[in-house]
């Protein structure tokens, strides 16, 4: 056993560490050997489950603590909401009004591309920021399920909110199915733009943006869209380099 | 309006565009417009209509008429009637039938491509099955050339997609070495920055262009950013290859895009004049992809198929070096799974190289729709039959900044080997020179890496 042949040095290790890609995988033949090809299979099927999972409301409302609505988007079902993403957008009609109040802010939770996101750090989110928002009058949280990012227009016009926040599930990579993004919207209503938000993205634990630091930056937009009067690109582009600002991959990516 | 009288029912279709919609295959996309057949039986029945129409219809009817679309305006100012004549007497049936007859080969069909419109080619496609696709598909040839040549027979190139989230040029530099090692990149080496910023472009360009100098590799370098943000490098003396843009097949659209025809043409003349080609001046690249009209909301009740080709319109207008259409990434929404993406890819391969255009095809989906490894192996390996000028080379098929999946390094060799397709020539050379590839255009060396590959690895960390 003693002329055991060392195994062969890993040409990639160095490179390895400068990229999440899935480098010097090696080969069986052309194919890929059986261990990556297997660890593919479990992040597909991962991202694939949580694009799948229902929102566990019950649960989600524990944890927040604090008072809340259930509301649904016009998708009746996972499968519609995929195939008609305007269904997502607007509100399914409602047993009892949303209560209407001076509110400077409207929260709202929406299960988006993945639910296990939500569940994961959508409430530590809401207690990290209000943390931060000591004197903001913060309406009822609005949990919304089969939603998009622009059914917070609506419900922010509804609970008569200054500006409303969308947390939700962004649609799962294979390196992550829990990115939680934010959207925040100054004087929201219907027919809201993109490009009139503000948004932070990739938060998740470890490799994004913890729930504190997306506080941090969350309570920042905020008092400035308060200041200005505004959100979106013009906010955005005044502090470049305080808040990450996405490119094509991020619009990829918005539920 | 027009009619098919089938089994005792009376199909009516308010107009042409009505029937170019019913007749598309089944797919999400026209389902959101509203525009798809609601019926099997009704889709079969537009398929009829449009089997018996003339040609010559489309030269007059036109779906999103002259006076409202600039790119309509394009597809008949510049239609060439002389190109068009051996098919002119022929209805749309009978122009499958010429396609696919043993008479009509690769020359044939290439003194036909300015004939034939986008309107033409799609209405065509919506009669064809896949395997008319493939058949026809495989006749058409059209090559272009920079520092490689594509598109020749035999031949499957490779663009390098080394995405990284943050745009770090270790990072990046380490995906381009993998692909290299693995024979991809021979089509081109294209970066999607994760940002907008020109001096990223810049920083990024330098890098492909430092690295393809010193391994002296024979090929193109792009990074795929807006039509105006690669003017602006030119205009900083950035080593600019190629000119990148994703266009559509509406005016309104590509205004979403934030472009039109004269900014194309500028960064087309500017790109051109640096005359930085070996072997040849094709200098665009252009992505496209069915259902981009619809979420711009500029699609004029057109069915997204019919559309895609009209992007094609676009594109041949300025000579370009690759044509690429991202056929699964735009999501669930425009085509629901497996099925819906291949044919997709199908259709727009044909419809592409049909008009004359060196067609690649970005074989890929995303997790929200029902779609996996397996449905891509199969489009990649019906593509590679049907003669494919190139595919995505992304490492392990997973692009970290994109968050979709692609084709990988691994797929590029698999589809090589067992259709017998090599490198462009050129890359080709380069491979057997650096000791990657034998002389048969397989990759060398043990299943870890070889000697050569240690050698390039070395020089790239010397770098």
């Amino acid at each position: 056993m003693a002329d055991a042949p060392a195994p062969p040095r890993d040409p990639f290790a160095a490179l390895r560490r400068a990229t999440p890609a899935r480098i010097g995988l090696g080969r069986a033949g052309q194919g890929l050997p059986t261990a990556p090809m297997l660890a593919f299979q479990l992040a597909h099927a991962t991202a694939r489950d949580a694009v799948q999972a229902a929102l566990d409301v019950p649960r989600l409302q524990a944890e927040l603590a604090r008072p809340s609505r259930v509301v649904h988007s016009a998708a009746p079902d996972r499968d519609a909401y995929l195939k008609d993403p305007g269904l997502g957008r607007r509100l399914a009609p409602l047993a009892t009004p949303l209560p209407r109040g001076d509110h400077d802010l409207a929260i709202v939770i929406g299960d988006g591309l993945s639910a296990v996101a939500v569940q994961a750090h959508a409430a530590a989110v809401v207690h990290a920021l209000a943390r931060r928002l000591q004197g903001w009058a913060i309406a009822p949280v609005v949990i919304a399920r089969q939603a998009r990012v622009a059914l917070g227009d609506e419900v922010g016009q509804a609970l008569g909110a200054r500006a409303v926040l969308v947390l939700i599930g962004e649609r799962p990579g294979l390196s992550a199915a829990d990115s939680l993004g934010a959207y925040l919207t100054w004087d929201p209503r219907p027919g809201r733009r993109d490009h009139e938000r503000n948004c932070v993205s990739n938060i998740r634990s470890p490799a994004g943006l913890s729930c504190d630091q997306a506080a941090d930056k969350l309570a920042w937009l905020l008092g400035e869209a308060r200041r200005l009067g505004f959100s979106g690109v013009a906010l955005k582009d005044r502090h470049v380099g305080a808040v990450e600002v996405g490119g094509d991959g991020m619009a990829a990516l918005k539920p | 309006m027009y009619a098919a009288d089938l089994a005792g029912t009376r199909y009516r279709f308010e107009d042409l565009k009505a029937v170019l919609a019913a007749a598309t295959p089944l797919r999400s996309g026209d389902q959101l417009a509203g525009v798809a057949a609601q019926s099997a039986a009704q889709r079969v029945a537009a398929r009829y209509v449009l089997a018996d129409l003339p040609l010559k219809t489309f030269l007059q009817d036109l779906p999103i008429p002259y006076e409202d679309d600039a790119v309509t305006r394009l597809i008949v100012d510049t239609h060439d009637r002389a190109a068009f004549a051996p098919v002119a007497h022929l209805t749309v049936g009978g122009f499958r039938d010429w396609l696919l007859s043993n008479t009509t080969g690769t020359a044939e069909l290439a003194a036909l491509a300015p004939g034939v419109t986008p309107e033409m080619a799609a209405a065509v496609c919506k009669l064809m099955r896949n395997q008319d696709l493939i058949a026809v598909g495989r006749k058409l040839r059209v090559t272009s050339a920079f520092r490689t040549r594509l598109g020749l027979p035999g031949r499957l190139a490779v663009r390098l997609q080394p995405n990284h989230p943050t745009d770090d040029p270790r990072g990046i530099a380490a995906s381009i070495l993998d692909g290299l090692l693995m024979g991809c990149g021979d089509a081109v080496i294209g970066i999607n920055p994760a940002t907008d910023s020109i001096d990223t472009a810049r920083t990024l360009l330098q890098l492909i262009d430092d690295l393809r100098r010193r391994l002296e590799i024979p090929t193109q370098s792009c990074v795929l950013t807006h039509v105006t943000n690669t003017l602006e490098l030119i205009g900083l003396g950035a080593p600019v290859d190629l000119a990148f843009q994703s266009i559509a097949g509406t005016e309104a659209a590509n205004t979403s895009f934030g472009i039109d025809l004269a900014v194309l043409d500028e960064a087309h003349q500017a790109t051109l004049s640096l005359g930085r080609g070996t072997l040849g001046d094709n200098v665009m690249y252009f992505e496209t992809g069915q259902g981009s009209a619809l979420s711009a909301d500029a699609h004029h009740g057109v069915d997204q198929q019919t559309l895609e080709a009209r992007a094609y319109a676009v594109a041949r207008r300025f000579r370009p070096l690759l044509v690429n259409t991202v056929v699964g990434f735009i999501g669930p929404e425009y085509l629901y799974d497996g099925k819906q993406i291949i044919r997709a890819g199908l259709e727009d391969h044909f419809c592409g190289k049909l008009m004359g255009l060196p067609m690649g095809v970005d074989v890929c989906y995303t997790n929200h729709a029902a779609a996996d490894q397996d449905d891509m192996d199969d489009l990649l390996t019906l593509l590679g039959v049907a003669g494919v000028n190139f595919v995505m080379g992304v490492p392990g098929a997973d692009d970290v900044m994109l968050s979709y999946q692609s084709t990988s390094f691994h797929d590029a060799l698999y589809v090589r080997e067992v259709l017998g397709l090599r490198p462009a020539p050129e890359f080709e050379t380069w491979l057997i020179r650096r000791g990657l590839f034998d002389p048969q255009g397989r990759m060398l060396g043990a299943d870890t890496a070889s000697g050569a590959q240690q050698r390039l690895l070395q020089a790239i960390a010397d770098g």
